[in-house]
């Protein structure tokens, strides 16, 4: 008998994909239909301590291979968060998305996120397209130390760390979540990018700059994750172009215990998450995989 | 599918009201929609109001900046779209009553072009009728209602409905326009017993279900949506009472 079940640290998930962070997660309701779909466990949208509108449109495009966005982190705030937690706890496990400008931002809303039930945080450290957070946080290995030490010390759940590609100290960056005893790394986001319109002569998105997500970007996902796997202990999270089975096994070969799917639940459906884990107890059953754990980091020599 | 379009031909459907033919090589069926880029302004979402083989229309009320700007489009100028998104309408479901309400008449179109079925417009006044040449043509029967009496039946879609259906039969009523009137064609068709599929409308970003911003409970209106079905809106608690904004907060109608 396969088991789908795998453990992330401390928190146990019967089945090994979860939700990505924005998409279907911006409401109680909607994490909840996610959860009934088969996913082990759903990220929310990223969360900040006011409420933000997020960029202009156009914000979205689909591209060849996936979609550019820059939503800009549009949430109602921490304040009213709460009534979305309210109902989508009690179904199963939350991940507390979060983002902020620098500790004090991060340590107090992964504090609310505690309050309201969530299992674990994910400190936005990655965004591409907005200014003052995400990304422009996330490169500086001083700065990932610092968020991940105050919020360490601010909560008791574990604390995850989604990291950005768009770097070449990608490294450096996850021994900084570790050093400062971060309980996971996610990897990875989406991918700083651009599109123009030549018939219009102007960049599409109103932000000019946006994130790639998708097909598009696994190769990409898959070689950070492997990268990562050769320099931390700590458990990864494989995130990025996951649409079926097979690639949720190459992230889970290259070192991942757990996956996130995002832009599929576009592209595929919601149901992606229940083929998904069809998909691969069939392939383990047939390989001799017997868990996760057993097949998580096997491509390492 | 992304693609870039000529604009071949503008009408002017009312004072406040134009629709913009253009081709475009694309299966679309009746309700879905388009997102429709206006460069330096917005990107908004858009009922395609007329299918004829590859030529396609959007039918735009000048309300605010971007639609504004949409109205200074001339024949040969080009816009940028994205789509066809949404679900549509299902004609398949017996006899039908179609309901079109101010510019929610523009979604309904194709749906009445494609099954010839009897036909309510409703708008203020008869100032604000649009496309009831269209219908005209090719509804079984067309009937106009407009809240002032100015033309056709004097009061609005939900009272006009009750009338027909009190004299003939329908197994299943269209509609889209404000979600008053939506709210109310709801309860009406419970009342009566009749199957109904409503059109809504919520704020959109990315129109592909993916950004999550245009969720009633756990549906997607761009994707789920934006018609749904008696089962469906009876699960949505949010449906007449409540939308949300940009940031996602909760924005109370009433
Ligand atoms: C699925 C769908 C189909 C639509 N079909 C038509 C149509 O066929 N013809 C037509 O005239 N109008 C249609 N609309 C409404 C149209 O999108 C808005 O009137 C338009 O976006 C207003 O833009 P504005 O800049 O002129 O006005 P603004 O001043 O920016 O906004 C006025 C109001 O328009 C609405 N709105 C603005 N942006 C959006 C957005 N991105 N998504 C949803 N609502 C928005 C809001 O309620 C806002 O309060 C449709 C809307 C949806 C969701
Ligand atoms: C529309 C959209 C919104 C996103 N919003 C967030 C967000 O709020 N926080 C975050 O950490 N990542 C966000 N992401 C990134 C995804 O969580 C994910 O890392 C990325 O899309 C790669 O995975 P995918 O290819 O499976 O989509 C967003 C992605 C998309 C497409
Ligand atoms: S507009 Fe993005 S999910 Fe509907």
């Amino acid at each position: 008998m396969v088991s789908l079940k795998t453990d992330i640290g401390s928190i146990s998930l019967e089945k090994p994909g979860i939700v990505a962070s924005g998409i279907m997660d911006e409401t109680g309701p909607s994490m909840v239909r996610m959860i009934e779909s088969g996913a082990g466990a759903v990220v929310t949208k990223s969360v900040g301590l006011e409420p933000n509108a997020g960029h202009a449109n156009p914000c979205f495009t689909e591209v060849t291979g996936g979609y550019v966005n820059a939503m800009g982190l549009p949430n109602p705030g921490i304040e009213l968060f709460r009534e979305e937690m309210e109902v989508a706890v009690p179904k199963g496990r939350i991940v507390g998305s979060i983002y902020g400008a620098g500790p004090d931002d991060f340590s107090r809303l992964a504090g609310r996120m505690e309050d309201y039930g969530a299992c674990a945080v994910e400190l936005n450290l990655s965004c591409p397209h907005a200014k003052g957070y995400g990304m422009e946080v996330g490169t500086d290995p001083a700065m990932v130390k610092a968020i991940v030490s105050a919020v360490k010390s601010a909560v008791s759940i574990p604390v995850w760390a989604k990291l950005t590609p768009n770097t070449h100290i990608l490294g450096d960056i996850g021994m900084a979540v570790q050093d400062a005893g971060g309980d996971a790394v996610v990897a990875i986001n989406t991918l700083k990018a651009m599109v123009i319109c030549p018939e219009i002569g102007k960049p599409l998105l109103s932000n000019k700059f946006g994130g790639l997500s998708g097909a598009a970007v696994k190769p990409v996902g898959v070689r950070a994750v492997y990268d990562l796997r050769t320099v931390l202990d700590i458990p990864i999270i494989g995130v990025g172009g996951i649409e079926n089975w097979r690639d949720a096994a190459e992230y889970i070969m290259a070192g991942a215990c757990a996956f996130q799917v995002g832009s599929a639940i576009g592209t595929v459906g919601t149901d992606v998450f229940a083929r998904i884990n069809e998909g691969l107890s069939a392939f383990m059953e047939e390989y001799g995989y017997s868990s996760i754990a057993d097949m998580t980091g096997v491509a390492h020599d | 599918m992304t693609d870039v379009v000529t604009i071949k031909e503008v009408v002017q459907e009312c004072y406040d009201t134009k629709t913009f033919r253009f081709d475009w090589d694309a299966d679309a069926r009746p309700g879905q929609f388009i997102m429709v880029w206006i460069p330096g302004t917005d990107e908004i979402p858009m009922s395609i109001s007329g299918i004829d083989g590859m030529e396609k229309s959007i039918t735009v009320k000048a309300i605010g900046e971007a639609t504004r700007r949409l109205h200074e489009f001339k024949a040969g100028d080009r816009l940028r779209i994205r789509g066809p998104y949404g679900n549509g309408y299902d004609l398949s479901r017996g006899e039908l009553l179609i309901i079109g309400g101010g510019v929610g008449t523009a979604s309904i179109m194709p749906a009445v072009t494609a099954s010839g079925a009897d036909t309510i417009i409703a708008a203020r006044t008869h100032n604000d009728v649009i496309l009831d040449g269209v219908a005209a043509e090719h509804a079984r029967n067309l009937w106009i209602a407009t809240d002032d009496g100015s033309r056709g039946f004097h009061g609005n879609a939900v009272q006009l409905m009750r009338g027909k259906v009190a004299e003939r039969h329908y197994d299943c009523v269209i509609a889209c326009g404000p979600e008053v009137m939506l709210w109310f064609t709801y309860q009406a068709c419970k009342e009566l017993g009749i199957d109904c599929q409503l059109s809504l409308e919520r704020y959109m970003k990315c129109g592909a279900g993916v950004c999550g911003c245009c969720v009633m409970d756990d549906s997607r209106v761009c994707r789920d949506g934006p018609v749904f079905d008696m089962e469906k809106l009876a699960k949505l608690t949010e449906f007449g009472k409540s939308n949300r904004d940009a940031c996602g907060r909760t924005v109370k109608f009433r």
